[in-house]
């Protein structure tokens, strides 16, 4: 961003011409863009813009909150939803204010890395007539070498030097603009790492019970939810397939989580067949994709025989509720159950369908609604059994955890019970039917990804850092020697010898450059710097 | 241990008030001294040119009741600075026992956090002031900041030692969160010399309304600021890369660098205005008091990230332990 106020007015234009007014518009609005001004006004803008997207729940974060959102202010939220308030960092006027951001700092660094490129290339200028007006300035003997020893002392200490007969001039603190640029070159790399991310990035969501038959393979149908960026293809996913083998969780006895690790087994023509573990903080790394461990549960495994001896076995995860002692709920759905094996005739009124409490750790007494702890010290599922029509033929998309409650409100499908079952127990209905609980399957819930833009990201951001802190805390100056013959008529303290008029410009604000001045001119006399500070007077502002 | 760290904690703010009153009385007692001493003005610590060596201002004669009397305001000073670093000891002291029994490093929830902040404000302040002593003035603001934290903290945030969740326990944990703490201790120091730079600068021209009276007897606005930009421009490199640390913990973590929780949206808001400040103060048209303004703003900020976001949002980073 240019600091405008730096800049010399550009000449004035030749006076009896016309100019361009579309031209003059387009150059002026560009250079009112590119100003410092409206570059910390779109700053500012940025900041106010990111409030309502920590305020307000985000559809990328948490879709339910949206529409809890919805439901509880009906009348406010399609008017927030129209402009975008659920979707802020992805929205019209938010992208505005970055793009235009970015645009401003695009148009200022590129005439400033011109301008440092040439500074890098070009020699320190020559010393002014009056060095008496640079802030530093002190008269004293010369060394013996002259401008060849001073030279050199400079350029031991990485001073940029240029000798001219009996003038030398040197700047140093280049770094600070290199930094200054290099910072604001990598803020585009990051928007660009991040670009790249959202294009040809994917990921999605899913649960994976253990055992071999609950394998996943990575296809798009096999997600609950997946979002591909617009540059990815279904066909483009890598090909992997992965087997939960083994799930442990420590707790503490306050039942707070302290150690997780999944076991799983890697196959697929991507992947080398493999073993592997993972964590939270310690994710899966693939070829192409990176597996992480986001959260675990229950799946109870539940064994439904029909009235014709038919047994069939669901394994659903049941949900956790959020609360401590993993209290999780679900659905054990058997639209086939009761299908006459004579004829193959189904029976659409007699599906059977389950909902469920599973409590890994019951307390002794109802009500059996809560576990009290994650682990399973004393398993119990409390189930309610409906029989009718599940509505799961009519092609309505519904959830596989949750039972159809409008089947249940227009009576298509009826409660016929319910029961505490303990590990092993069986169930007998009203019709002769059998339910029993054989056991749990861990279940993890995970979120697989590729972002193709994170190199890039962590590349830039390093580079970021780097640049920021040349910016801060390098210093550009330049200082100045001349050396004269001494005046005879003055005096001077080693008679015959030659005086030298030093001068220090500090080109940023450097609180230090005093110091720094009075040090350097003893380093190029040889001699104590304490014995120097009375020489050394502040000059004119 | 862990009762101990709770005692030392209640000490600590018992020496913060003590210092506060310290640097109080030698406010209300600086009446008489800077009467005497406006034939030398109150030494800045950089000269406006850079880098003045400080010459002891000439010996003012005074008369003896205004000497004896601005002796004691040193005194009382000196106590405040005194028991500034007392209870600086106390605090350290406290967060070192309430990691050894929590058997971690103590940044494990709100209270913990904010007592560490607090506790790298009050070490960095009494670093600069052993540097520039003529500061000292500023400890009355500084201390009443740490009365108030430290006593929001111990009221209002404590909660039990209890160990990290799974997903706390990595060395990003110490990577990020130290920095953050670091940071925010040095932006919540550095908000100091701002609040004083702003009432100094409104009196240095001639305001004379509330706030502004308040600086009479603080150092020279050109120190101030100065100062100001100093502990941000240092703060600043800091803050950017533990967020940046945060970053790649959260992709290890959650899957993504970067997902705008609240407490990385409000961590970005943050960035950008301090971005802001250090980019206003480097543009000669606006004003010193303007950039210094914004730099209080990105202050407001960071104090909304810690209690606003930990209180009244939801999201990964709800660690305060606060149900």
């Amino acid at each position: 961003m240019t600091v405008v106020d730096d800049r010399p007015e550009t000449a004035a234009p030749a006076p009896r011409r016309r100019p361009n007014r579309l031209l003059a518009l387009l150059r002026n609005s560009w250079r009112q863009l590119t100003s410092m001004r409206t570059a910390l006004i779109l700053l500012f803008l940025l900041a106010v813009a990111a409030i309502p997207g920590s305020v307000l729940p985000q559809r990328g974060i948490s879709p339910e909150k949206v529409n809890e959102y919805f439901v509880d202010h009906p009348d406010w939220a399609p008017r927030l939803d129209r402009i975008g308030a659920f979707e802020v960092f992805g929205s019209v006027w938010f992208s505005a204010i970055y793009l235009l951001l970015f645009t401003s700092l695009i148009g200022c660094i590129t005439p400033r890395l011109r301008d440092h490129v040439r500074a890098l290339r070009s020699r320190p200028p020559a010393a002014p007539k009056r060095m008496a007006r640079l802030p530093q300035h002190t008269v004293l003997p010369a060394p013996p070498g002259g401008a060849t020893a001073i030279a050199e002392v400079l350029r031991k200490r990485r001073w940029r030097v240029e000798v001219r007969g009996d003038e030398v001039s040197a700047e140093k603190g280049y770094l600070k603009e290199t930094g200054n640029l290099l910072f604001h070159t990598s803020l585009i790399a990051v928007l660009i790492g991040v670009a790249l991310g959202s294009w040809y990035g994917w990921s999605g969501n899913r649960l994976l019970v253990a055992g071999a038959d609950n394998a996943f393979c990575n296809t798009r149908q096999q997600y609950a939810e997946a979002k591909l960026g617009p540059r990815v293809d279904s066909a483009d996913l890598p090909r992997f397939c992965l087997r939960l083998d083994d799930f442990q969780a420590r707790f503490l006895d306050s039942g707070q989580p302290e150690f997780f690790n999944a076991t799983v087994t890697v196959d697929g023509p991507d992947e080398a067949t493999r073993r592997a573990d993972f964590s939270v903080n310690s994710p899966l790394r693939l070829n192409d994709a990176s597996v992480y461990l986001l959260g675990h549960g229950y799946a109870p495994v539940i064994r439904y025989t029909d009235r014709f001896g038919n047994s069939q076995i669901s394994d659903e995860p049941f949900l956790t509720t959020g609360d401590m002692g993993l209290t999780s709920e679900g659905l054990a759905a058997f639209p086939d159950a009761n299908v006459d094996p004579a004829t193959g005739q189904r029976a659409p009124d007699q599906q059977m369908a389950f909902t469920g409490i599973y409590l890994p750790t019951a307390p002794e007494q109802a009500p059996f609604v809560r576990s009290q702890y994650p682990t399973e010290r004393n398993p119990a599922l409390n189930l309610v059994a409906y029989r009718g029509n599940l509505g799961l033929d009519a092609g309505i998309p519904g959830s596989v955890y949750q039972l159809d409650q409008r089947q249940v409100r227009t009576g298509k499908v009826k409660e016929v019970g319910t029961k505490l079952l303990r590990k092993g127990e069986t169930w007998t209905l009203d019709d002769g039917t059998t339910v029993e609980f054989l056991g749990t399957e861990r279940y993890v819930t995970l979120s697989i990804r590729h972002d193709p833009g994170s190199t890039m990201l962590l590349i830039s951001c390093g580079v970021l850092l780097i640049g920021l802190m040349g910016s801060l805390f390098g210093k550009r100056r330049r200082v100045f020697f001349r050396v004269v013959p001494a005046d005879p008529g003055e005096g001077s303290p080693t008679s015959g010898s030659s005086l030298m008029e030093v001068g220090g410009l500090p080109r940023t604000d450097y609180p230090g450059f005093a110091d720094e001045f009075t040090q350097l001119i003893a380093a190029v006399k040889g001699g104590d710097p304490a014995a120097e500070r009375a020489g050394v007077r502040e000059g004119a502002e | 241990m862990s009762a101990l760290s709770d005692n030392l904690v209640t000490f600590a703010i018992l020496y913060y008030l003590i210092a506060m009153i310290g640097h109080a009385v030698e406010y209300a007692l600086g009446n008489v001294r800077t009467r005497v001493a406006t034939a030398a003005p109150v030494r800045e610590l950089v000269g406006a040119g850079g880098g003045v060596i400080p010459t002891p201002p000439a010996p003012v004669p005074s008369p003896p009741t205004a000497d004896r009397s601005a002796r004691k305001a040193r005194l009382a000073g000196l106590i405040g600075v005194g028991a500034t670093a007392v209870a600086a000891a106390l605090h350290l002291a406290a967060l070192v026992t309430r990691g050894l029994a929590a058997d971690r490093m103590p940044w494990g929830n709100m209270y913990e956090f904010v007592l560490t902040v607090t506790f790298i404000g009050v070490a960095a302040w009494l670093v600069v002031l052993w540097k520039r002593p003529s500061l000292r003035k500023l400890g009355l603001f500084l201390t009443l900041v740490m009365v108030l934290l430290v006593a929001t903290a111990e009221l209002v945030l404590y909660v039990p030692i209890v160990p990290l969740v799974p997903a706390l326990n990595s060395y990003w944990f110490v990577i990020h969160v130290s920095t953050i703490v670091f940071a925010s201790g040095i932006f919540l120091f550095g908000v100091v010399p701002a609040v004083g730079f702003l009432m100094r600068n409104g009196y240095e021209q001639g305001k004379r309304s509330f706030p502004y009276t308040l600086a009479k007897r603080l150092p020279g606005a050109a120190g101030l600021e100065r100062l100001t930009f100093a502990l941000h421009a240092f703060a600043f490199p800091i803050f950017t890369f533990a967020v940046i640390a945060g970053a790649i913990w959260a992709e290890a973590a959650w899957g993504r660098p970067w997902g705008w929780d609240p407490k990385e949206t409000w961590a970005f808001i943050s960035w950008v205005v301090y971005a802001g400040y250090l980019h206003a103060r480097a543009t000669p048209s606006v004003k010193r008091n303007v950039a210094t303004w914004i730099a209080v703003l990105g202050f407001l900020t960071m104090l909304m990230n810690l209690f606003g976001v930990n209180i009244f949002f939801t999201g990964l980073h709800s660690y305060g332990g606060l149900d």
